[in-house]
């Protein structure tokens, strides 16, 4: 059997999640037996055209010019997976969304006529249809290399929807919120980090966006009985994930 | 006299027996886990001798809220149960059941156990011991063992401390399960701090724990340890005062379930499942499947599930449970109702760990008799009796 071609693309984005890819240091041999990198340009400069088997996608949609290359992007692969935040959600830069993007091109470009943007930051969901999605910013390596066996084996990868909150005690960390009144988004958020940041002794950011369930809004308030302004209730919710329905509206609740 | 004709006489230690007791356990070739401070909670880790357990500190519980303290006597053992129970050690949050490799057309299974270790768990409280012999019912006792479970238990000796300074989300007395130990150990100890003296009154349970007293520097117990000892358990009785009603409780629960109260419950709830992950008689559990890079292994592992998680109800098509409030019914009703038709007991021991470790302070105590409260004024305003 031939291996399956895999291509990846971005738009916009940090590479922070193309990153992870080339960080499968270990396992990166064993990926390039398996799969053909067809498409890899942040890899190799030998870029293969399409079709691909699957496709790897990182980054939101900004610009006119995107989203129609997005189309194109579909229609030449199988399998479209979005990996991060920004493919998934929009990213930290959907924070446009609830700002003057005319304004923001204005303070920080010297010639503003020459951008060319639209006026939000969307997920590629919201473009094309999209077969898996890899949350977090940046995604979990173990999470990528767990989506790209089970679609070798053909099986259904283990990509947990439930909160950062059940990871957390199976790592056996002690809460930071229970016993250290340290304000988390852990009950809230999407597990895949291993609860990274509790095991720092530091809440937990929402990266990986919202969980299956979400209950924004008593979370928010116990961390207004732990001390928490409405501001940073506020800032918590509207950083990577700001564009997702659960943390949008929890966010302009303390705007 | 017990079957091996030694005496089950109780008999004082003080710290350096105490000591002794450890280094004994790990002569013979065990290997201690204890209570330990760390990240700011009493937690269970490996201990190598007395001066690794929490010396002088304590610990207050609310619900949502855990904060270590210092106290002034220097008890090895004065504070409560902590977020980890034993259930980490002995039905473990993650395990592999088995690997299995390709060769040619071949498939070779390999099962990862070895004979697990010897392990001595020291410091197990009287709600833990109810909750272990409730995993033992669940998990060995009826036609389908679980074997990784099976084969620690069978290497574990038990040393069980007696409560004296219950946090004050503790409610073993609800339950009948605490504060003092009554069966399920191998010695039981009572931490004794009167008149300036530090002893520990040490009993046996069985005859493994007897042989391993008698080998250590100890006293006879006299009638003062005994008095003492009783007065510790009592002053830890009088000092508990949350309560899990039982008078009609399964009945109502069963018969209740589209109370209001339930979305009222549902509205407070985060869905995390911390509470069912901290509740050392909580069992379930998923299968995860993981398959290698090159095609040629796989492997197949159990870890810690919860009825809190949307994938938890899964079956095709969707989840059964998508409401919350649903959640927290199954959770609160197959805890506290249909546990006792499934296996003779309730699933609560009164520890306390889902109410210290929910991060918006759901009391379960209080979600039940507030529950029994209300129906019971909504039969009143019915008429039924
Ligand atoms: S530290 Fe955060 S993620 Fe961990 S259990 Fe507590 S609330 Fe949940
Ligand atoms: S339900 Fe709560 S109080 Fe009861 S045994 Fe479980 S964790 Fe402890
Ligand atoms: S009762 Fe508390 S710990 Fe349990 S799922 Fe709800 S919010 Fe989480």
């Amino acid at each position: 059997m031939a291996r399956p071609r895999l291509a990846v693309i971005k738009f916009a984005s940090c590479d922070g999640c193309q990153l992870s890819l080339l960080d499968c240091e270990d396992e990166l041999l064993a990926v390039a037996g398996a799969v053909e990198i067809a498409n890899f340009p942040e890899a190799s400069r030998a870029v293969h055209p399409g079709p691909y088997d699957v496709t790897l996608v990182e980054g939101s949609i900004t610009t006119e010019h995107d989203a129609a290359r997005i189309r194109a992007v579909r229609d030449e692969t199988a399998v479209l997976i979005t990996i991060g935040a920004c493919a998934t959600s929009g990213g930290i830069q959907a924070l446009r969304n609830f700002a003057d993007v005319g304004e923001m091109v204005r303070a920080v470009y010297a010639r503003p006529d020459f951008i060319s943007t639209l006026a939000t930051s969307t997920p590629i969901s919201a473009h094309v249809k999209v077969d898996y999605e890899l949350r977090g910013c940046p995604i979990d390596k173990g999470q990528l290399l767990e989506l790209v066996s089970a679609l070798l084996a053909g099986r259904r990868p283990v990509l947990p929807s439930h909160s950062v909150c059940v990871e957390c005690k199976l790592a056996s960390r002690v809460c930071v919120m229970v016993a250290h009144g340290t304000p988390c988004l852990g009950p809230v958020t999407h597990a895949g980090c291993g609860a990274l940041c509790p095991g720092y002794h530091r809440g937990c950011y929402g990266c990986f966006g919202p969980a299956e369930t979400t209950n924004t809004a008593t979370l928010a308030a116990q961390w207004q009985a732990l001390g928490a302004s409405r501001r940073d209730i506020h800032r918590a919710f509207r950083t990577f994930n700001a564009a997702s329905e659960p943390f949008c509206r929890e966010a302009d609740a303390h705007g | 006299m017990s079957a091996s004709g030694l005496p089950k006489t109780a008999a004082v230690l003080g710290p350096d027996g105490l000591q002794a007791l450890i280094a004994a356990l790990a002569a013979r070739g065990m290997e201690v886990i204890g209570p330990v401070e760390r990240d700011g909670a009493i937690v269970l880790d490996r201990i190598a001798g007395i001066a690794d357990l929490p010396a002088g500190r304590t610990d207050r519980q609310e619900a949502g809220s855990y904060r270590l303290a210092d106290r002034d006597d220097g008890a090895l053992f004065g504070y409560a149960v902590g977020p980890q129970s034993w259930k980490r050690f002995l039905h473990r949050p993650v395990e592999t059941l088995f690997r299995v490799r390709r060769i040619g057309q071949e498939l070779a299974f390999e099962p990862p156990r070895e004979t697990p270790p010897r392990t001595a768990f020291l410091g197990v409280r009287a709600c833990e011991l109810a909750a272990i012999a409730i995993q033992d019912r669940v998990l060995l006792g009826g036609a389908y063992v679980n074997t990784e479970y099976a084969a620690r238990r069978a290497q574990t000796f038990l040393v069980a401390v007696n409560c004296g300074d219950p946090a004050a989300t503790c409610f073993c007395t609800s339950h009948d399960t605490g504060p003092r130990a009554h069966s399920g150990y191998d010695v039981a100890l009572t931490e004794l701090l009167v008149d300036g003296r530090h002893e520990f009154l040490a009993e046996p349970g069985s005859d493994s724990g007897a042989a391993l007293l008698a080998y250590l520097p100890t006293r006879p117990a006299t009638a003062a340890d005994w008095a003492a000892a009783a007065a510790v358990a009592a002053r830890a009785a009088a000092n508990m005062h949350r309560r899990m009603p039982s008078e009609g409780l399964k009945e109502t629960l069963q018969a209740h379930p589209e109370h209001p109260r339930w979305e009222d419950v549902g509205q407070r709830c985060l869905a995390c499942a911390n509470c069912t992950m901290v509740c050392p008689t909580c069992f379930c559990t998923t299968i995860e499947d993981h398959s290698e890079l090159d095609g040629l292994g796989a492997e197949r592992v159990r870890r810690w599930d919860s009825c809190f998680a949307g994938d938890f109800s899964y079956v095709h098509g969707g989840a059964v449970r998508t409401q919350t409030r649903s959640r927290y019914r199954q959770w609160m009703t197959h805890k506290l109702a249909h546990w006792w038709d499934q296996y003779g007991t309730s699933g609560c021991v009164g520890c306390g760990r889902c109410i210290a470790w929910c991060p918006v302070g759901i009391d379960i105590a209080a979600e039940a008799a507030a529950f029994v409260e209300s129906s019971k004024r909504e039969e009143d305003a019915h008429g039924i009796a």
